[in-house]
């Protein structure tokens, strides 16, 4: 038996969504553990740069139904509008909650937050450009992840650093009694157990060759969920932010084009006219990316290979430059080798953000088609920031609303667990089996001599993804997808270690990684597969059309066989009239 | 290219050692982070933090050819060969390039870095002027990422006592915020002779930030708020 430590929850992730939600239960007298494989400050979230969008009405008139509504839209109306309406709702107190905290939001002249327009932001549902984005410079991660990493050293929150989760520990009945984690400097396996588990383990964006993602983004959670045989929810849904440097993928935010910024092609045309006449280069970001990937194949892309469009924002001046975005400025001289202030910087759209994910209610629990309906939910199990799907971003995300959703429903799934843990009061007992399924996985690498190597393995899935499965996705392409990923897999079962130490044995922790990374791509291109139509991010060149007759509806992937069930959109909002699906333009 | 580093396995039972290593990389727009990943493809043995990659995260922070950097923000052209990796000095070496922070985040909490405001929280934001809020500019930024307190001498010889620069640059950042109430708590903390004032200027803080900020800058102030408070 391996070492047991028992809690009242345990958070899995250090990132802005498991941090806020342990603020939530900290502030009670609960044992709570925070599990991060890296220190929390190292997160993802710490990467975040335009900011957090939220309908003040500091610069201009705003209502958070016109957030509303602007989400719904840009979702291509496969958002569930409860989930979109409780988030917009809630945006303006959990913005100044985090103000504060502390968090050292820029200012306007009248000292209130500052904000900036960003993409698929309007006025009056559908007019004018909205200024909605709140922003700490181009930081706003940054300062978000580090303010709430400070509220939690003052709530005195347990972290557990350095400590990667294996598996949930289920019992028969499905109730999740906790997790087996490996503590990385030692080596040694634990069992931590609590009546009520939060996955906040981010996105899986390293399954693609070029990505915004930090190198972290190895969807555990999701994976773990999938191993638990729960399903994960449209999985086919992957954002290509348009603005990504060529090759090594740091992030152009869209706070560059929110503060006038535009993009060029080779002829140094602003092309974005020609796609989208109203709304330009603040576009929806699959609207923008689709028109990059269009230029380029039409021949009007920069540089030597005509890989890449140009984003401009020399005209902006070195003070907007220096006071709005200098954290850009920074990225762009030293991975582009420009200075945004004289010369256009080079960008191509990278992935950045996955729509789908371990599907979850209001409250972030996680729910499954059980005996009574398709959300039922799994007893002691929460979700919430980029690895859940409840579903507020549908098939496209806006920008800024994914530091929104962590804090939303980081706040709810926190304030639900404590009455889960209410009325949960004792722990059930551990299943026999209990962590052996996560020891098995953990000693399969302790042993495995094998003749391929798992950095090759990776690579090849990452260009797999890449090419079978990018901005624009066909039937053919996909199914050659699913058969190259299959021979990956094969390998994998044949690849081993050399470092089989105890001792922050970090090969055995990538290849831990790569297992959950390639469930996520073999979700993603079956997903894909099924998927035969046109929405949001999800773009098929054999079915360009949306089709709401047959595809207004989620897609569920189970690992056993790849299954795939659906469940219906949810177009009813808590309180207002829902938005009714209509042709979308920018 | 090639590399010499720092190599300490703690089971293997051999002391520390360096180790070359020769790798065919362009070096043309490439980091060093870069030739560490393509090195832990030779030898999955190497271990080493990182995450971001792009100098926000402040997990590799490690010694290259005696200057502390972020791996993934250092180019490799222009550096000199061998180019010699070791972990950051003055911390307990874990493994490799991985050093033991406790002592570090330790001082990072003894400052209390979090805003300290007792008034009744508003129904929106606390206002603040643009020029108050210019103030924190330079030391918000800070990404802990250890660069600069292993490269103080002063922190060197007293680790366990001298709160070294980025929790000093942490401790100024709340004093310098307009809607922090505890700066007299925070100057009495530090009013001490080991904590703030084992600091002599000498700016290798400064030199080394891969942030480009300036804790000595921001002791400076502190020690000065403390002269002007006794008068």
């Amino acid at each position: 038996m391996i070492p047991k430590r028992s809690f009242d929850a345990v958070i899995v992730g250090g990132g802005g969504a498991g941090l806020r939600a342990a603020l939530q239960l900290a502030s009670r007298e609960h044992k709570v553990a925070v599990l991060s494989k890296v220190f929390p400050t190292r997160s993802h979230t710490v990467s975040a740069q335009g900011g957090i969008t939220a309908a003040l009405g500091n610069v201009s008139e705003d209502s958070w139904h016109w957030h509303m509504y602007d989400t719904v839209k840009g979702s291509d109306y496969l958002g569930d509008q409860d989930a979109i309406e409780f988030m917009c709702r809630n945006a303006a107190s959990v913005v100044y909650e985090l103000e504060h905290m502390g968090l050292p939001f820029s200012r306007l002249a009248n000292g209130k937050i500052y904000q900036r327009p960003f993409g698929g932001q309007s006025k009056h549902y559908g007019g004018e450009q909205a200024v909605r984005t709140c922003a700490a410079a181009d930081r706003t991660g940054h300062a978000m992840l580090h303010t709430l990493y400070q509220r939690n050293i003052a709530a005195r929150t347990q972290f557990f650093d350095e400590f990667f989760a294996l598996d949930l520990v289920r019992d028969a009945e499905g109730y999740v009694l906790g997790v087996v984690a490996l503590e990385i400097e030692t080596g040694e396996p634990w069992l931590f157990e609590a009546r009520a588990t939060l996955l906040a383990t981010g996105g899986a964006g390293r399954v693609f060759r070029h990505s915004t993602n930090a190198l972290i983004n190895s969807g555990d959670g999701l994976s773990m969920v999938l191993r638990a045989g729960l399903p994960l929810e449209d999985m086919e849904f992957w954002q290509f932010h348009p603005t990504g440097i060529p090759g090594v993928g740091c992030l152009m935010t869209e706070g560059c084009r929110g503060e006038g910024g535009y993009l060029v092609n080779r002829e140094g045309e602003r092309f974005m006219t020609r796609y989208a006449p109203h709304a330009l280069d603040l576009a929806s970001r699959d609207v923008v990316s689709r028109a990059i990937a269009q230029e380029i194949d039409a021949g009007r892309g920069c540089g030597e290979r005509g890989d890449h469009v140009l984003l401009k924002l020399d005209h902006l001046g070195e003070e907007t430059i220096r006071t709005r975005l200098p954290g850009i400025r920074e990225l762009a001289i030293r991975f582009a080798g420009v200075d945004p202030v004289e010369t256009p910087v080079p960008v191509t759209p990278t992935v950045h953000y996955m729509m789908g994910g371990i599907p979850t209610n209001l409250h972030g629990q996680v729910v499954t088609p059980m005996r009574y309906g398709p959300e039922e939910a799994v007893p002691g199990l929460y979700a919430v920031g980029e690895c859940a799907c409840v579903s507020v971003h549908g098939a496209n995300r806006l920008g800024g609303n994914s530091l929104l959703d962590l804090l939303v429903f980081g706040r709810a799934a926190g304030e639900h667990m404590l009455e889960y843990l209410h009325d949960n009061p004792y722990p059930r007992p551990l299943p026999k089996s209990g962590p052996e399924p996560a020891l098995a996985r953990l000693a399969r690498w302790d042993k495995a001599e094998g003749s391929e190597r798992v950095a090759a393995i990776r690579a090849d899935m990452q260009d797999i993804m890449q090419n079978r499965c990018g901005v624009y996705r066909r039937e053919d392409s996909l199914r050659q997808g699913i058969a190259e990923l299959t021979e990956v897999e094969l390998r994998m079962a044949r690849a081993g270690l050399d470092d089989h130490s105890h001792v922050f044995n970090t090969a055995r922790i990538e290849a831990l990684e790569l297992e959950n990374l390639l469930l996520i791509a073999r979700a993603t291109l079956v997903c894909a597969l099924a998927r035969t139509e046109s929405r949001g991010a999800h773009a098929r060149e054999d079915h360009p059309d949306r089709d709401d007759d047959h595809w207004l509806r989620h897609t569920l992937y189970f690992r056993d066989g790849d299954a795939l069930d659906y469940k219906p959109v949810r177009l009813k909002p808590l309180t207002v009239e829902p938005f009714q699906p209509k042709e979308r333009r920018y | 290219m090639r590399f010499r580093v720092y190599r300490y396995d703690p089971e293997s039972g051999a002391g520390p050692g360096m180790r070359d290593y020769v790798l065919d990389i362009e070096a043309r727009g490439k980091m060093v982070l870069d030739a560490l990943l393509a090195l832990k493809e030779q030898d999955d043995s190497l271990a080493f933090r990182r995450s971001c990659r792009e100098g926000v995260c402040g997990s590799d922070g490690v010694n290259i050819n005696g200057i502390n950097a972020l791996a993934c923000v250092t180019p490799l052209s222009g550096l000199r060969e061998p180019i010699e990796i070791r972990p950051l000095p003055r911390l307990p070496v874990v493994r490799d390039l991985i050093v033991d922070m406790s002592q570090f985040f330790r001082h990072y909490r003894a400052v209390k870095p979090y805003l300290i405001n007792l008034d009744p929280e508003p129904e929106i934001e606390r206002l603040q002027s643009p020029a108050e809020r210019a103030d924190l500019d330079g030391l918000y930024e800070c990404i802990q990422c250890a660069c600069c307190t292993t490269a103080c001498p002063s922190f060197w010889w007293n680790p366990d006592r001298y709160l070294g620069p980025a929790a000093l640059l942490a401790a100024y950042r709340f004093i310098a915020d307009s809607r922090d109430q505890a700066t007299e708590e925070r100057l009495d903390y530090l009013e001490d002779p080991y904590r703030l004032f084992r600091c002599h200027g000498i700016m290798n803080c400064v030199e080394v930030c891969p942030k480009g900020l300036n804790p000595t800058a921001a002791v400076g102030t502190i020690k000065a708020m403390l002269v002007n408070r006794t008068l």
